[in-house]
């Protein structure tokens, strides 16, 4: 039962990582830039919620503007950051997101302090434990479960169904001849961004619900395993997002289990470089040969 | 005096060597009597010496972002190696002599250095952004050791009472023959693969260089001087805490070598006085110092990638030929013109 229970715990983790990888591996795959602010726009939306529920609103629609905000910020960085680099090197396009990273942090530092304060996480999602047997889980972790899942098929039918999607595919396997195929490249890099952030949104809602807690640096870490995540799965792959997610999560469950809660974020770490050590291009992941 | 056939009059090797050598000597005599003769305070004092640990850690950075192109963002991580390193030794090994220090100062170096080649190897035969994130990942796994090994580390409350081996004379020198070595390196061959493969690795590797090497060494080297620069920083706070080496510390760094720019020595230590001395002089400037990093950062890299210097480094005896030769104030002329 205990096994059970840490299981469907690691499901739940899983999948929020898995929300927030999804959104690095669209954006990698499109532009190949590791999106380093992708983490603090999950920390903005952690505030959002928390002012908005804080002023009254109604928890819905406090969520829905929790993924507006988030949607802007993100369409907003690219616009201003990102933009003007497009055919900078690879190491200005990532130094400026680190700076954007560093900008998020430090501006809502000072605006709010470094403070941690309480998220209204039991206004979204009400505290009850359901019994299934010997079984007590609690409405947050089937939420969690049941709307990351639900948003993952949605992403799979965009991607694969829809004009935007076959673009969005267009655009990353090739942005030269997607061009000249007559696809707008700025139209379609702002629709990635938007979705990723949206993805980024709902993660936030459901990771602050997870660990009721907000401060400007919750996004960071958040994003950090998120991208080992992506790399893990195999970054640009939208099934490998999902399936490194999960497997983050699970892993970070058992280390906690086995009581070296201490030592997560080294575990994540460790993962990381074992995996570019013998699977570089990750467990999904196509490895590309380099034309010259 | 030696002249060329168009008639630019040179100075001699020996002549430059020369010149350096006794400007070197005269500021460290003139430095040291100004520290004690009380001339200087103990506050100024200190932001001389964090000024002298800053530019060894942005100049051992520039190794692996301006010459190598790669973008570590674990060096604070080489940093805390090197700083608990030299200091565990200097705690154990009483008394305060030459052999001492350096011997602290080359151990917390080296051990730093064997870090760097364990991360370096599986990140670098990878391209782009991995190795930004595995060294990330390498600095917090660095701080996590250092959090849960307590009996060796002293855990989150710090190591205290490290001896404070580093005196002005100590961290000059250190810092000038550091600057030295590194310089001499990417004057050699070896600098030159170094150079080769941040400008086309493929090309570079066509050509013959054994690209994953020299891009090891490249990255050893520079762990190997942010160790011998965390070492100065455990002698000069005397107390190390898991704190001091946190991401924000690697940034710091980073908004340096971006700033003077990558590639540029003199810029990375400009930047680092720079950088290191307005905190500390503008008290309130602090509060937003990390938003102005921040945007310094993006805006650098969206007007003027190269940063400040570019690619440019300060040469005395180049000045000093154009002074000889009355064109001081002339424009240098470009690459080949002279040839045509």
């Amino acid at each position: 039962m205990l096994f059970l229970s840490q299981c469907i715990n690691g499901l739940q983790l899983g999948s929020i990582y898995a929300l927030v990888a999804l959104g690095y591996s669209m954006v990698y795959g499109i532009i190949r830039l590791l999106n380093f602010a992708h983490g603090d726009v999950i920390m903005i939306g952690a505030y959002i919620a928390l002012l908005t529920i804080g002023a009254g609103v109604n928890p819905a629609l406090a969520v829905v503007l929790t993924i507006f905000g988030c949607v802007f910020i993100s369409v907003l960085i690219e616009r201003v950051a990102y933009r003007p680099l497009r055919s900078a090197p690879r190491i200005s396009l990532l130094i400026t997101a680190i700076g954007v990273s560093l900008l998020l942090q430090n501006v809502t530092q000072l605006l709010f302090t470094a403070n941690t304060r309480p998220y209204p996480g039991s206004a979204i999602i009400p505290s009850k434990a359901l019994k299934l047997g010997g079984l007590s889980l609690s409405l947050t972790t089937i939420v969690t479960i049941l709307v990351s899942v639900g948003s993952m098929i949605a992403l799979h039918l965009l991607i694969q169904k829809t004009r935007m999607g076959k673009a969005m595919r267009a655009v990353s396997e090739d942005t030269g001849a997607a061009q000249l195929m007559g696809i707008d490249i700025n139209r379609v890099i702002s629709v990635t961004f938007a979705i990723g952030s949206a993805l980024a949104g709902i993660g936030s809602v459901l990771f602050c619900c997870r660990y009721p807690v907000v401060n400007p640096n919750i996004g960071s870490m958040l994003g950090l395993k998120a991208f080992v995540a992506a790399v893990l799965g195999g970054i640009g792959s939208i099934p490998g997002a999902v399936v490194g997610g999960f497997a983050i999560g699970f892993a970070e469950v058992l280390v906690t289990a086995l009581g070296f809660s201490a030592w997560t974020d080294a575990v994540v770490f460790a993962i990381l470089i074992l995996v570019l050590l013998f699977k570089p291009a990750g467990l999904l992941g196509r490895g590309v040969a380099e034309k010259v | 005096m030696d002249k060329t056939a168009r008639g630019y009059r040179q100075i001699p090797v020996y002549l430059k060597y020369l010149i350096n050598a006794v400007l070197l000597a005269a500021f460290l005599v003139l430095g040291n009597a100004l520290l004690s003769s009380g001339a200087v305070n103990r506050a100024q004092s200190a932001v001389i010496l964090q000024i002298g640990i800053y530019i060894l850690l942005a100049v051992s950075l520039n190794v692996a972002t301006g010459y190598l192109g790669q973008l570590p963002l674990g060096h604070a991580g080489f940093m805390a190696v090197g700083a608990y390193t030299a200091a565990l030794i200097w705690k154990s090994l009483p008394g305060k002599n030459i052999g001492i220090i350096v011997l602290g100062l080359l151990a917390g170096g080296l051990l730093a250095a064997v870090t760097g080649m364990i991360i370096g190897i599986p990140a670098l035969r990878l391209k782009g952004d991995y190795l930004a994130i595995v060294t990330l990942g390498f600095g917090e796994i660095i701080r996590v050791l250092i959090i849960n090994l307590p009996g060796i580390t002293g855990g989150t409350p710090g190591l205290m009472s490290i001896p404070k081996h580093s005196t002005f004379m100590v961290v000059y020198i250190t810092v000038i023959l550091s600057c030295m070595l590194i310089h001499t390196m990417m004057k050699s061959r070896h600098g030159r693969a170094i150079l080769a493969i941040r400008e086309n690795e493929i090309a570079a590797e066509s050509s013959g260089v054994n690209t994953t090497f020299y891009k090891v060494l490249a990255f050893s080297v520079s762990a190997f001087f942010a160790g011998v620069a965390g070492g100065l920083y455990a002698g000069y706070t005397g107390i190390l805490t898991p704190g001091n080496f946190n991401f924000m510390t690697s940034i710091n760094i980073l908004v340096m070598v971006v700033l003077g720019g990558l590639g540029s020595m003199a810029g990375s230590i400009i930047a680092a006085g720079i950088l290191t001395a307005l905190p500390l002089a503008l008290q309130s400037f602090n509060k937003y110092r990390m938003v102005i990093y921040a945007l310094l950062l993006i805006a650098v890299m969206i007007f003027k990638p190269s940063g400040l210097l570019g690619r440019y480094d300060f040469s005395l005896s180049r000045i000093l030929e154009k002074a000889i030769n009355g064109r001081l104030f002339t424009k240098p002329r470009k690459a080949g013109e002279d040839r045509a």
